[in-house]
C-alpha cells in the first residue's frame, strides 16, 4: 500500500522520519527553555554561582548514572528484540522502567529538599529555571515510562519479534533524546560554577 | 506624506521630512511594481480569457525563461536594498543624540503620561517645549508596556518597566500635536493620550517663569539627586572629585567607558547607572570588590531618576 | 472533450456512504479527517467573523457609545486569537492538506492515520478549553504582550493551555504530512514531478514542526509566570519583558508563512489547469516556497523595532526582511507569466486565484514600508499595519482558501457549485473587503493607533467608511456559505474532472471511495503538461 523501501532490521523508513521529526519538535521545546537559561545565565552570573551550590550533587550524579544506565538497558533490549529474544527485552524493559522509577524518586526527593529549605520556582530566576527544566524533563520522563510499560504488556503478549519491533525502536530513540536532555541539563544546573 | 491631508511642505521636528521622503521613495517603487504587475494580471485575464463552454485554443508550452527569471530576481533585489539603505540611514537620524539636549523624564503608567523637566517642574498629559531646541525623552513605566508616539514627528518608542528607553526630538515649528499611547496596555489604551505644545522660545521662557513663580522652593531633579545622593550614604563609599575610595569615583561618570571584572568593557548611560543601584552586582568595576548594596527597595523611580540626573553634573 | 462519468444523484457515495456518529469520530480516513477539520476551523471563521463585525460596529463614533472599552478589548482580542488560531492556521493545512495531499501524490492515506485522528481529539480538546477561557474573557491582544498578560484578570491562563492543544494538534499534523510525502508517494512521483501544492505543504510542514514548540514554551513560561510567580518576564523579579517579545515573535513571525504557502500552493495549481499552459517556472516556485520557510525564521525582529530593541539588532532583522520578499515576488511574477498566451477559462475558482493574486500584491508591497526601518517607526502599531495584516493575511490566506474550496468542492462532495451565486458572493466580497481595509492604511499613515476603542474624532470618518465596508464582506461570505450549503443538497452531480485538471486527484471519482485509487497510479510525467503536449481526453 506504501511505497516504502524493504524493510532492513528495525523500524521502517517512515517510523523513522515520524520520530526523528518529533525530536526535532522536542529539541526546539527544550530549546526554549535552554535559551532562557542563556539569556539569564549572562545577565546575572553571580546569581547562579550562588544558587547552583544549593543544589545536591550527589544526588545529581546518581539520577545521571540511573539514567545512562536506564538507556543502556533500553539499547540492550531493542537488540535483543532484533534478534528475537522475547525474554531478554521483557526483562531489559522493566529493568529501564525500574531505573528510571529509581530517577523520579531521587527527584522527589530533592524537590522536597529544596521545598524544605523555603526555595521555591518564585524564589529566583535561578530556581525558576531549575524547576522549569527539571520539572519538564521529569514530565517526559514519565510519559516515557508511560509508553514502556504499555511496551511491556504487548512484549508479553508476545506481539514483537525480530520481524517487528518498530514501537520499541521508537521508543528508544524517545528515550535516548531524554536521557541527552537530561546530559545537559546536569552540567548547566548543578556544574555551573 | 503619512497625513496626505496634512502635508505642508515644512516638517515639525527634525528629520519627520526624512521619513516622508523615505516614504515616498518606497511608494514610488511601489507603484511602479502594482501598475506592472497588476496591469499584466488584468490585461492576461482579460486578454486571454475564453468564454464558457469554448473549447480551449492551442497554448504555447511555455516552462520557463532563464533570462526573464534572472531579471526578475535581479532587479528587485537591488530596489530592495535600495529601500533598506535609506531605510536605514534616516532610521539612524531618528536615533542619534542630539548636542545639549535638554532632559525630560517621562513615565508612564495606566493610562496617564507623567513629564518632568529639569528644574522640578511636573505636569501630566501635556508637554511643553520651546522651538528649535534638542530634547531627550529619557522614558520608563511604573507597569506594563506603553508606547510614546508622537505622529506629526514620525517618532515612536515604547516604555518598558524597569528600564529607560530614549527618544531624541528638536521641534521646528510651534503648534499643538498629539502624543498616543501606541502599545496596547489595557482597559485605558486609547484614552491615554497626551499634547505636545511647542512654543516659540521667549514665550515659552515667559511660561516656565510663571511656573515657577507658582512653585517657589521647588527642586531641580539634579537638586533633589544631590539631596538623595547625600541622604543615601552614597559619599561613604564615592566621592565626587576624583579620588579612589572602597567604591570607584562618581566625577565624570555619565558616558565614561568602565572596565568590568569579568573583561567586559561598558558605556555608562542612564541604564547602567540604573542597574548599579538596582542591583550592584551585575556591573562590578576592576579592581573593586561586590560589596556595593542595593537600593531597590529605598530609591523609586522617581528617586532613582534624580540620583541619574545629580551624577550627570559630576563633571 | 474527455469521457465524463455523470454518477447517479446523492451526496453519499465514496467516502461519504457510511453513516452514523462512530464512522466519524473514529474514522482513520484522512478524507473524513479533513472534512471535520473543515467545519470546525470554518465555524471559528464565522464567530470570528461576527466578533469583526461587532467591533467595526463600536468604531461608527470616536466616543464611548454601543460597549465599554473593556468589551470592544475583549473583542479585538478573541476576533484575533480566535481568527489566526483556531481558523487561519489550521483551515488549508488541516483541511485541504490532509484531503489532498494522500491523492495528490498517489497515495490511500497518511503515513500515521491514527496519528492523524488524535491530532484532530487535541485540536478539538483545544478549542473545547478555549471557548471555556470566554467564561472570563482575555483582552490582552492576541500577542499577549507581558507584563499585562502576566497581571491580567483575565482567563490568560486557561487560554493559553487550550491554544497549547490546538498547537500540539498543528505539530503532530506538520509531522504527518512531512513523513507521508517523503516516504508515501506513488512510483514514478519524483520530487520534481510533485504538484506545487505538495511542495507548499511541505515547506509548511516543517515550519509547523519547527516553530510551534517555540510558542507552547511561550505558552507554559507565561503559565509558569501566572501560577508559579517565576519572573521571567517580570522586571520586578529581575527579568525581562522583552524576552516574552522574542520568544512570542519567533514563532508566529514563521506561522504568517505557514498561512500564506498552502495558499500559495493552491494558487500554483489552479492557474495552469485555468489557462492550459504549463505552470511557469516550477522550480523557482518550488524552491522559493523551501526559501520563504527558511528565511522566514531569520526575521521576528521586525515586530520589534520601536520595542526598545537596540539599533544594531534592527538594522538586522530589517535588512534580512527585505530578502524574503525576493522569493514572494518570484512566485507572483511566474503565475502572470503563466497567464501570458493561456486559453483562460474564468471560473469561480479562477476568478479567486487571480483575486489573491491582485490582493497579496498589495498586502506585499505594503510590507515593504513595514519592513523599512524609518518608515516603520511611523506606521507600525498603527491601522496600517492592521490593514497590511488583513490583506496578505485574509486578502491573501483566505481568498486562497476560498479558491482552494471553489475548485476542490466538487471532488470532496460530488457537487457543483452554482457559478452565479458564487460570481455574486465574489464581488462583494472584494468590494466589501476592499472598501473596509484600504482606509485604514490612510488611517495608519494619519496617525491612529491600532487596538484603540476610542479615537480621535478627526478619524471618525474613514472608519465609518471601514465599519460599512465589512457589511458588503459580511453579506458576500454569508452569500457564499449558502452557496456551498445548496449545492450540498441540491447541487448539479459533478464529473471526475470538472476543470479537465492534470493531478492525480482528478482520476478518481467525485466525491473519491475510501481507499482513494482503485490501483495505485504509476507517475511518468509531471502535473502540468498542458498545451502543446496534452492529448485530448488524456487526464493523466
Amino acid at each position: 500500500m506504501t511505497s516504502d523501501h524493504p524493510k532492513h532490521e528495525g523500524a521502517p523508513v517512515s517510523a523513522r522520519l515520524g520520530i526523528w521529526a518529533f525530536l526535532a519538535t522536542e529539541l526546539l521545546l527544550f530549546g526554549g527553555l535552554f535559551t532562557v537559561y542563556a539569556v539569564y545565565r549572562v545577565v546575572y552570573p553571580d546569581l547562579f554561582q550562588q544558587e547552583h551550590l544549593k543544589l545536591n550533587r550527589l544526588l545529581g550524579t546518581l539520577n545521571t548514572i540511573l539514567l545512562l544506565t536506564s538507556s543502556l538497558t533500553m539499547a540492550v533490549g531493542i537488540a535483543a528484540i532484533r534478534q528475537g529474544r522475547q525474554q531478554a527485552l521483557k526483562i531489559a524493559l522493566t529493568l529501564t522502567l525500574l531505573l528510571s522509577a529509581g530517577f523520579l524518586g531521587i527527584k522527589y526527593l530533592e524537590w522536597s529538599e529544596d521545598f524544605s529549605h523555603g526555595l521555591y520556582p518564585e524564589s529566583n530566576l535561578f530556581f525558576g529555571l531549575y524547576f522549569m527544566m527539571t520539572g519538564l524533563h521529569g514530565l517526559h520522563v514519565v510519559l516515557g515510562m508511560l509508553v514502556m510499560g504499555w511496551l511491556l504488556v504487548c512484549a508479553r503478549q508476545g506481539r514483537f519479534s525480530a520481524q517487528y519491533s518498530t514501537p520499541v525502536e521508537v521508543t528508544g530513540l524517545y528515550w535516548h533524546f531524554v536521557d541527552l536532555v537530561w546530559i545537559y541539563l546536569f552540567p548547566l544546573l548543578y556544574l555551573v560554577g | 506624506m503619512p497625513d496626505p491631508s496634512a502635508f505642508s511642505g515644512a516638517e515639525a521636528a527634525l528629520s519627520s521630512g526624512d521619513v516622508d521622503a523615505v516614504f515616498i521613495f518606497i511608494l514610488a517603487i511601489c507603484g511602479f511594481f502594482f501598475i506592472l504587475t497588476q496591469g499584466l494580471l488584468i490585461y492576461f485575464a482579460l486578454r486571454y480569457r475564453r468564454k464558457k463552454g469554448e473549447p480551449p485554443a492551442a497554448t504555447p508550452y511555455i516552462t520557463g525563461n532563464a533570462v526573464l527569471e534572472g531579471v526578475w530576481i535581479v532587479v528587485p533585489s537591488l530596489l530592495l536594498i535600495a529601500i533598506f539603505g535609506y531605510g536605514f540611514a534616516v532610521f539612524v537620524k531618528l536615533r542619534t543624540p542630539l548636542p545639549g539636549a535638554a532632559e525630560v523624564q517621562v513615565t508612564a503608567s495606566q493610562f496617564v503620561w507623567n513629564f518632568q523637566y529639569p528644574d522640578g517642574r511636573r505636569s501630566v498629559n501635556e508637554l511643553r517645549l520651546p522651538v528649535g531646541k534638542p530634547v531627550k525623552l529619557i522614558m520608563t513605566s511604573t507597569d506594563v508596556i506603553h508606547g510614546l508616539f508622537i505622529p506629526d514627528y514620525r517618532q515612536k518608542m515604547d516604555l518598558l518597566p524597569g528600564r529607560y528607553t530614549y527618544l531624541w526630538l528638536l521641534p521646528k515649528r510651534t503648534g499643538t500635536f498629539d502624543i498616543y499611547c501606541s502599545e496596547y496596555c489595557g482597559t485605558g489604551h486609547s484614552v491615554m493620550r497626551a499634547t505636545l505644545i511647542v512654543m516659540p522660545q521667549a514665550e515659552y521662557q515667559a511660561w516656565v517663569q510663571g511656573e515657577r513663580q507658582k512653585k517657589p522652593g521647588m527642586q531641580s531633579i539634579a537638586e533633589k539627586g544631590k539631596a538623595l545622593f547625600e541622604s543615601s550614604g552614597c559619599p561613604g563609599c564615592h566621592s565626587i572629585d576624583g579620588t579612589p575610595k572602597v567604591g570607584p569615583t562618581l566625577k565624570g561618570i555619565f558616558g565614561r567607558t568602565v572596565q568590568l571584572t569579568d573583561g567586559r568593557t561598558i558605556t555608562a548611560d542612564e541604564e547602567y547607572l540604573r542597574e548599579s543601584l538596582e542591583d550592584p552586582n551585575e556591573y562590578v568595576v576592576k579592581g573593586f570588590q561586590p560589596i556595593m548594596p542595593t537600593f531597590k527597595a529605598t530609591l523609586k523611580d522617581d528617586d532613582l531618576a534624580a540620583v541619574i540626573a545629580y551624577m550627570k553634573t559630576l563633571q | 472533450m474527455s469521457e465524463e462519468k455523470v454518477p447517479s444523484p446523492g451526496l453519499r457515495r465514496g467516502y461519504l456512504k457510511e453513516k452514523g456518529f462512530r464512522s466519524w469520530a473514529f474514522t482513520h480516513d484522512h478524507k473524513r479527517i479533513g472534512i471535520m477539520y473543515l467545519i470546525a476551523t470554518h465555524l471559528f471563521f464565522l464567530i470570528g467573523g461576527l466578533l469583526a463585525v461587532l467591533l467595526r460596529l463600536k468604531l461608527l463614533t470616536p466616543g464611548p457609545a454601543l460597549m465599554s472599552s473593556h468589551a470592544y478589548n475583549v473583542l479585538f482580542t478573541m476576533h484575533g486569537a480566535m481568527m489566526i488560531f483556531l481558523f487561519i492556521i489550521p483551515a488549508i493545512p488541516s483541511s485541504l492538506g490532509n484531503f489532498f495531499i494522500p491523492l495528490l501524490i498517489g497515495a490511500r492515506d497518511v503515513a500515521f492515520p491514527r496519528l492523524n485522528l488524535y491530532s484532530l481529539w487535541l485540536f478539538l480538546a483545544g478549542i473545547v478549553v478555549t471557548v471555556a477561557s470566554l467564561l472570563n474573557p482575555i483582552d490582552t491582544g492576541w500577542t499577549f504582550y507581558t507584563p499585562y498578560s502576566a497581571k491580567s484578570a483575565t482567563a490568560v491562563t486557561a487560554l493559553s493551555l487550550g491554544l497549547f492543544l490546538v498547537g500540539m494538534s498543528s505539530i503532530l499534523t506538520g509531522l504527518n504530512f512531512i513523513v507521508t510525502i517523503h516516504t508515501m508517494r506513488a512510483h514514478g512521483m519524483t520530487w520534481y514531478r510533485m504538484p506545487l501544492f505538495i511542495w507548499g505543504m511541505y515547506a509548511t510542514s516543517v515550519i509547523q514542526v519547527l516553530a510551534t514548540p517555540v510558542i507552547g514554551m511561550t505558552f507554559i513560561l507565561l503559565v509558569a509566570e501566572r501560577i508559579f510567580g517565576v519572573g521571567f518576564f517580570d522586571p520586578a523579579k529581575g527579568g525581562d519583558p522583552l524576552l516574552f517579545q522574542h520568544f512570542f515573535w519567533f514563532y508566529s513571525h514563521p506561522v504568517v508563512y505557514v498561512m500564506i504557502l498552502p495558499a500559495m500552493g493552491i494558487i500554483s495549481e489552479i492557474i495552469p489547469t485555468f489557462s492550459r499552459k504549463p505552470i511557469f517556472g516550477y522550480k523557482a516556485i518550488a524552491y522559493s516556497a523551501l526559501a520563504i520557510a527558511f528565511i522566514g525564521f531569520l526575521v521576528w525582529g521586525h515586530h520589534m523595532f520601536v520595542s526598545g530593541m537596540s539599533t544594531a539588532a534592527a538594522v538586522i532583522f530589517s535588512f534580512l526582511t527585505f530578502f524574503v520578499a525576493v522569493p514572494t515576488g518570484i512566485k507572483i511574477f511566474n503565475w502572470i507569466a503563466t497567464l501570458y498566451r493561456g486559453s483562460i477559462s474564468l471560473d469561480s475558482p479562477m476568478i479567486w486565484a487571480l483575486t489573491f493574486i491582485f490582493l497579496f500584491i498589495i498586502g506585499g508591497l505594503t510590507g515593504l514600508f513595514l519592513g523599512a526601518l524609518a518608515t516603520d517607526v511611523h506606521v507600525t502599531d498603527t491601522y496600517f499595519l492592521v490593514a497590511h495584516f488583513h490583506y496578505t493575511m485574509m486578502g491573501g490566506t483566505v481568498m486562497g482558501l476560498f479558491a482552494g474550496l471553489h475548485y476542490w468542492f466538487p471532488k470532496m462532495t460530488g457537487r457543483m457549485l452554482n457559478e452565479r451565486w458564487a460570481f455574486h458572493a465574489w464581488w462583494l466580497i472584494v468590494a466589501g473587503f476592499n472598501v473596509t481595509f484600504f482606509p485604514m492604511f490612510i488611517l495608519g499613515m494619519q496617525g491612529m493607533p491600532r487596538r484603540y476603542a476610542e479615537y480621535p474624532a478627526k478619524y471618525q470618518p474613514l472608519n465609518i467608511v471601514a465599519t460599512v465596508g465589512s457589511w458588503v464582506l459580511a453579506l458576500g461570505i454569508l452569500i457564499m456559505f449558502v452557496n456551498f450549503i445548496r449545492a450540498l443538497k441540491s447541487g448539479p452531480p459533478a464529473p471526475d474532472n470538472p476543470w479537465h485538471g492534470l493531478t492525480l486527484e482528478w482520476t478518481v471519482p467525485s466525491p473519491p471511495p475510501v481507499e482513494n485509487f482503485e490501483e495505485i497510479p504509476t507517475v511518468t510525467d509531471w502535473p502540468y503538461s498542458y498545451g502543446e503536449k496534452e492529448e485530448p481526453g488524456n487526464d493523466e
